[in-house]
């Protein structure tokens, strides 16, 4: 018999890559303060200690303050660059291109490392602003490879046309290039948000100690009684991840629809 | 077609180069007035590049451009009295018909309802009345093409510029458009401007063309003209087939030039009407059209000049067959087309056949 070698390579690798994932939710309706089978019954109690923590509502407020900041900052930096990139051509755009979508592969913690070193020699005080700093360094080039997809399936004649009919470089921008990329924007918001929201090492490096989801978890499991509730959260955010993460994948693809242009593969 | 109409667009010795590629090379030529004018040629001979100098979506290198008189190097596109068609078409995806038409209506003073009203206009021109509320992106290849015409002519422009505007459509209504766009440039009596490759469509199309190779005009000149008295063997080339025969120019006196040509023996030809080119150091060339000679079938008379000629190739069209015979004493055979008439028989490979030629059909390129 012929064995399916490469089937089950692809189901084992699915498996490791998504089990613990599936743990989350099991044991964060598990009656008991183990983690550990067999399950001893159902329970809603660590999603209601979730919802009625004070320290975890803070931290909440705290990263959604940050997440929701880091996201348009990075989004407008990013589009500047992304049209940079696909409108004009200009020496060293090569190079310049790569330094900013550098911090993507970089290791995040000698980037933290350097900021941190940075920030304290130049005496800026560590706060949820210096978090931000960090996040939107790792988020734009995210943001600028959503963005560069997107203005290149913009027909450069599109905008030619509204210049032909009477149309200045902004009004042209805002009446013909804003609205067509502007799925692209909010897909590259959506992520940004996202990759900032569960981001630890920086928020760990350049917090002044206010705590972030992130951050909070990671204080959380050294108490061993507080892990069904980590669960919980863990749960929760998993959840919030994915919906914001299809949500961006549906408006690229819509953006892509509407330009008409053929779908290059996005990071869904 | 006289010279009486004003000109509209004055090309001085325009020049443009894009780094060191040197994409126009010296275009000096006028259009005029409520003329259908096409640039013609293959891709990358600058017929795009010049069209766009005059939408002012390219800058020139040196030289002057003229739109109704007045030098546009400092006017930028969205001020100049020209409005193109582009190539894509360039539909606002994210607007209805009827707003991408009334585009450029924004900064119009007129009233709302004045200005519905002259969209129902243009798109009733175009023969598109009634999709005004539809969405751009869901509309055919034709209609896309209709409603860029009538987003252009809205503003009534003293240019429309049209850049290959039929080559994404299939041949059919490729077809019908052409004689559509005639219709409608005698309509509003604009001058046209049409960027394409395909010789045919600016035969059918033009009042002049401008036959392009190189970043130069190789030919300005009526369709017919083109045709029938073409300045070099390219331009004879690339509008339509021509075959050709080496010749030697005997002797040139009083309007006449006696030539000894390669199968067709010697000859007398007017040197006004049928002596073209500048002269070469390669040698002459004579030139003619496939349908000027013919194959004389058992009992047909030529009524010029015949000559023995050898059948090599048949091609079949069903209205008409092409005949590629070697004429004794030449070495490379040449192209007729005949019109195929019931009852004819189509010739086999290998017969011997006589042709029938005229001398006032030939060309000469010197």
């Amino acid at each position: 018999m012929k064995i399916p070698v490469l089937r089950i390579y692809t189901i084992g690798y699915l498996l490791f890559l998504y089990c613990p994932i599936l743990i989350l939710p099991i044991f964060a309706f598990n009656d008991s303060t183990a983690v550990a089978f067999p399950l001893q019954g159902f329970t809603t109690e660590w999603f209601q200690n979730v919802f009625h923590d004070a320290v975890l509502g803070k931290a909440l407020k705290n990263s959604l303050l940050v997440a929701a900041s880091t996201a348009v900052i990075s989004t407008f930096l990013g589009t500047l660059a992304a049209r940079a990139n696909t409108r004009y051509q200009f020496k060293a755009a090569g190079p310049l291109m790569g330094l900013i979508m550098l911090p993507m592969v970089l290791p995040e913690i000698i980037m933290a490392m350097a900021l941190l070193v940075v920030l304290l020699s130049i005496g800026i005080p560590l706060s949820l602003f210096t978090i931000i700093l960090g996040h939107v360094l790792v988020c734009t080039p995210f943001a600028v490879a959503i963005l560069t997809s997107a203005f290149q399936s913009l027909d450069k004649s599109l905008e030619e046309a509204a210049y032909d009919l009477g149309e200045g470089p902004f009004s042209t921008f805002r009446l013909i290039i804003l609205p067509l990329v502007m799925p692209g924007i909010i897909s590259a918001m959506l992520i940004c948000f996202t990759i900032s929201l569960d981001e630890f090492i920086i928020s760990n490096f350049l917090g002044s100690g206010e705590p972030l989801l992130s951050t909070f978890i990671y204080g959380q499991l050294r108490f061993p009684k507080n892990v069904p509730n980590i669960m919980a959260l863990g749960t929760i955010l998993v959840g919030v991840s994915i919906t914001l993460l299809a949500l961006a994948e549906f408006f690229r693809r819509r953006g892509l629809a509407r330009t008409g242009a053929k779908d290059s593969g996005g990071f869904l | 077609m006289t010279s009486a109409k004003p000109t509209m667009i004055e090309f001085k010795d325009v020049h443009k180069y894009y780094g060191d590629y040197h994409a126009l090379r010296g275009i000096t030529a006028t259009i005029q007035a409520g003329e259908f004018f096409s640039l013609l040629g293959p891709s990358g001979c600058g017929k795009t590049t010049l069209l766009r100098t005059i939408a002012g979506f390219e800058g020139i290198s040196s030289g002057v451009v003229l739109i109704d008189g007045k030098d546009v190097a400092a006017v930028p596109p969205n001020q100049r009295p020209t409005n193109m068609v582009f190539q894509s078409y360039a539909i606002f995806p994210h607007l209805t018909v009827a707003q991408n038409v009334g585009f450029g209506l924004r900064k119009d003073p007129r009233s709302a309802a004045d200005k519905a009203r002259a969209v129902d206009e243009a798109l009733a021109m175009v023969g598109l009345s009634g999709y005004g509320a539809r969405a751009a992106h869901a509309l055919s290849g034709g209609q896309r093409q209709r409603v860029a015409l009538a987003r252009a002519l809205i503003l009534k422009p003293k240019v429309l510029l049209l850049d290959e505007p039929l080559s994404a459509l299939d041949k059919k209504l490729r077809e019908n458009m052409q004689v559509e766009l005639i219709k409608l440039q005698r309509q509003v009596g604009i001058t046209f401007i049409l960027v394409t490759h395909d010789q045919e469509e600016a035969l059918v199309m033009s009042d002049r063309i401008a036959v392009m190779f190189e970043g130069q005009i190789a030919q300005l000149d009526s369709p017919e003209r083109l045709y029938r008295l073409p300045k070099t063997r390219a331009v004879a080339n690339f509008i339509g087939t021509m075959n050709f025969l080496s010749a030697q120019i005997l002797s040139e006196a009083g309007g006449k030039v006696e030539v000894e040509a390669q199968g067709f023996g010697r000859l007398q030809l007017d040197a006004d009407k049928q002596v073209t080119g500048t002269p070469t150091t390669t040698g002459a060339t004579i030139g003619f059209r496939p349908e000027t000679a013919t194959l004389l079938f058992d009992g047909q008379q030529a009524t010029d000049r015949e000559t023995m000629a050898t059948v090599e190739e048949v091609v079949y069209y069903g209205d008409m067959t092409y005949y590629d015979v070697l004429l004794d004493g030449t070495s490379a055979p040449v192209r007729l087309s005949m019109r195929n008439v019931f009852g004819r028989p189509v010739l086999d490979i290998g017969t011997r056949a006589r042709v029938g030629w005229s001398p006032g059909a030939l060309v000469l390129f010197r």
